[in-house]
């Protein structure tokens, strides 16, 4: 009996520092040490629960954990800091299994009694697959393994009779008196194809929602169980991450204007998007020299940096130029769009990595009134997000969503490697603009010509 | 668990959930996503627990069992090396001392 009140109360204080965690990572300054006690607390959840009593298997378990923890580890220490959102998926993509496994071994056991019980072991299993598959195609897709968006004629209907098949089958599941091994794994294999169709039509800026709902979804499937198992810790932990990634979510669907139901049922695809009309003007080419000119004698300098600096690894580069004007007296700060990169906040963690601070950094709407008064906007391969079609042009796939006012700024200099439309395909109104000049070549290598030149003209 | 207890428990976690976070700024989204990614790495428990009561004698008991307890464990450790990473990487102007350390 001691053994049980010492592991509750356990998992008790262990539920209270993950919420502080949490509550934490609301501010630069606190979030690394919030994460440092949920590992704490991750680590004594874990060996407290070796004294549960009645276990068995423990070679199994310690081999799985050793194991599991292990490729987990390696994997998260040498993953680049640009491929950083795909690993995030695949994890959230484990948890999910990992309820659903869990649903699936009690199902096996025939430890399901009772109709709410049975109620949650369902939802939580038809979640927790559902996220499992789906976070395992946005990996493939965000890894570059899956290339093309494809989707099935009809793609939407298919999706509303899959998910009703599933869930009747869920609802035979909970009705039966006794459990129906083949209805089991067929509602586990609906359920698993239904996460991955529902994904795979979804690509672009769209992606980082979906990764954050399905990191909602995982919570919840976790909680689930955590009822069918009767662990308060699980309940509590799982639920608060499916609340807060909710909230996540939304607040990420509301920076891109894309309601959710929008980013699941009609995804942005780059073909369909004719646009393109009412564009004037041309293209007007730039050299470093020039740009290095123009920045290092301006007073206020914003630098907007998009997917294309990251994957060139030129924020180092980038910063350094930056330091470099700020010794000559200019100030210089940087603005992120809310889905910069490939994720929201991806291109913030970019810069801390090169060393920018993160009081230089300013989001959309903190900056957007500003860029009137900078004499230059330098904008370094992002596309969609200082698109002004956004603002006027209603047939655009983009229109409405909120964008950095780039245009308003005296002068604007784009890096840009060639003459394309960008990831979603849709052309941009910005680089036709008269107060536009285009810096042609990769990140890396036009700010560091641009480098050279500003330190010529320091002398 | 009596239900309404339960039901309880879930409506004070969801509150939490979503207070917790209301007023986070857009700079620690990622980091953020990837901390509650990290959290439900708690699964990890819950699985243990089932591989602990699964039928040794039965192999498809064991195999799911394991397969919970290995995914739980990836997600839990593979969250947490990730959000520790990006989280190293935040530092205010003239403390560029961490910089170094955050790299690694």
């Amino acid at each position: 009996m001691t053994a049980k009140w010492f592991i509750d109360a356990s998992y008790f204080a262990v539920a209270v520092v993950f919420i502080l965690a949490l509550k934490a990572m609301s501010s630069p300054v606190t979030a690394r040490r919030g994460i440092v006690w949920g590992g704490i607390a991750m680590v004594a959840a874990t060996l407290v629960t070796f004294a549960t009593p009645g276990l068995q298997n423990f070679g199994w378990m310690i081999l799985a954990i050793v194991s599991g923890a292990a490729v987990a580890w390696w994997s998260g220490k040498t993953v680049k800091m640009t491929d950083m959102p795909q690993m995030v998926a695949i994890y959230n993509g484990m948890g999910g299994g990992a309820a659903a496994a869990i649903a699936a071994l009690e199902f096996a056991r025939g430890e399901v009694h009772g109709t709410v019980v049975a109620t949650l072991a369902v939802l939580g299993a038809l979640i927790g697959s559902v996220a499992f598959s789906g976070s395992c195609i946005a990996f493939a897709k965000l890894q570059g393994i899956m290339k093309k968006a494809w989707r099935l004629p009809a793609q939407n209907a298919v999706n509303v009779a899959l998910a009703l098949v599933t869930i009747g089958l869920g609802v035979a599941i909970i009705a039966a008196d006794t459990i129906n091994p083949q209805l089991v794994i067929a509602f586990f294999v609906l359920a698993l194809i239904l996460g991955a169709i529902l994904t795979s039509p979804i690509g672009g800026a769209d992606m980082p929602v979906v990764i954050s709902l399905l990191n909602a979804f995982t919570g919840l499937a976790v909680g689930f169980e955590g009822y069918v198992l009767g662990n308060p810790a699980l309940i509590v932990a799982g639920i608060v991450v499916g609340a807060s990634g909710t909230l996540l979510t939304q607040l990420m669907a509301k920076a891109m204007n894309r309601p959710i139901s929008n980013v699941l049922f009609t995804p942005i695809s780059g073909a369909a998007s004719g646009g393109g009309e009412g564009i004037e003007g041309t293209m007007k080419e730039f050299s470093a020299l020039d740009a290095a000119s123009v920045m290092r004698y301006a007073s206020k300098v914003i630098i907007v940096p998009g997917y294309g600096m990251a994957v060139a690894g030129a924020q180092h580069k980038v910063w350094e130029m930056a330091q470099l004007l700020e010794e000559g007296g200019v100030e210089v700060v940087f603005a992120i769009h809310p889905v910069a990169g490939r994720m929201p906040g991806h291109m913030n963690v970019l810069l801390a990595e090169a060393g920018v601070p993160y009081d230089k950094i300013f989001d959309l709407e903190e900056i957007n009134a500003d860029f009137p008064q900078a004499e230059v906007a330098l904008v370094i391969g992002a596309n969609d997000v200082v698109n002004p079609v956004a603002r006027t042009d209603k047939s655009s796939p983009i229109y409405g969503m909120p964008i950095l006012n780039v245009d308003m700024a005296q002068n604007v200099i784009v890096v840009k490697r060639g003459k394309g439309a960008g990831y979603s395909g849709i052309e941009n109104a910005l680089f036709y603009k008269d107060n536009c000049r285009m810096l042609y070549g990769s990140a890396q290598q036009a700010i560091a010509e641009v480098i050279t030149h500003v330190k010529a003209l320091e002398v | 668990m009596e239900g309404f207890t339960a039901i309880y428990i879930f409506m004070l976690a969801a509150f939490t959930g979503y207070e917790v976070i209301s007023r986070v700024p857009v700079i620690l989204h990622t980091p953020l996503m990837s901390g509650s990614n990290f959290v439900h790495g708690v699964v990890l428990v819950g699985a243990m627990v089932v591989l602990g009561h699964a039928d040794p004698e039965s192999p498809l008991q064991l195999a799911i069992g394991f397969v919970a307890v290995f995914l739980g464990a990836a997600n839990a450790a593979g969250g947490y090396v990730v959000t520790e990473r990006m989280l190293a990487m935040f530092n205010k102007s003239g403390n560029k001392g961490s910089k170094k350390e955050g790299a690694q």
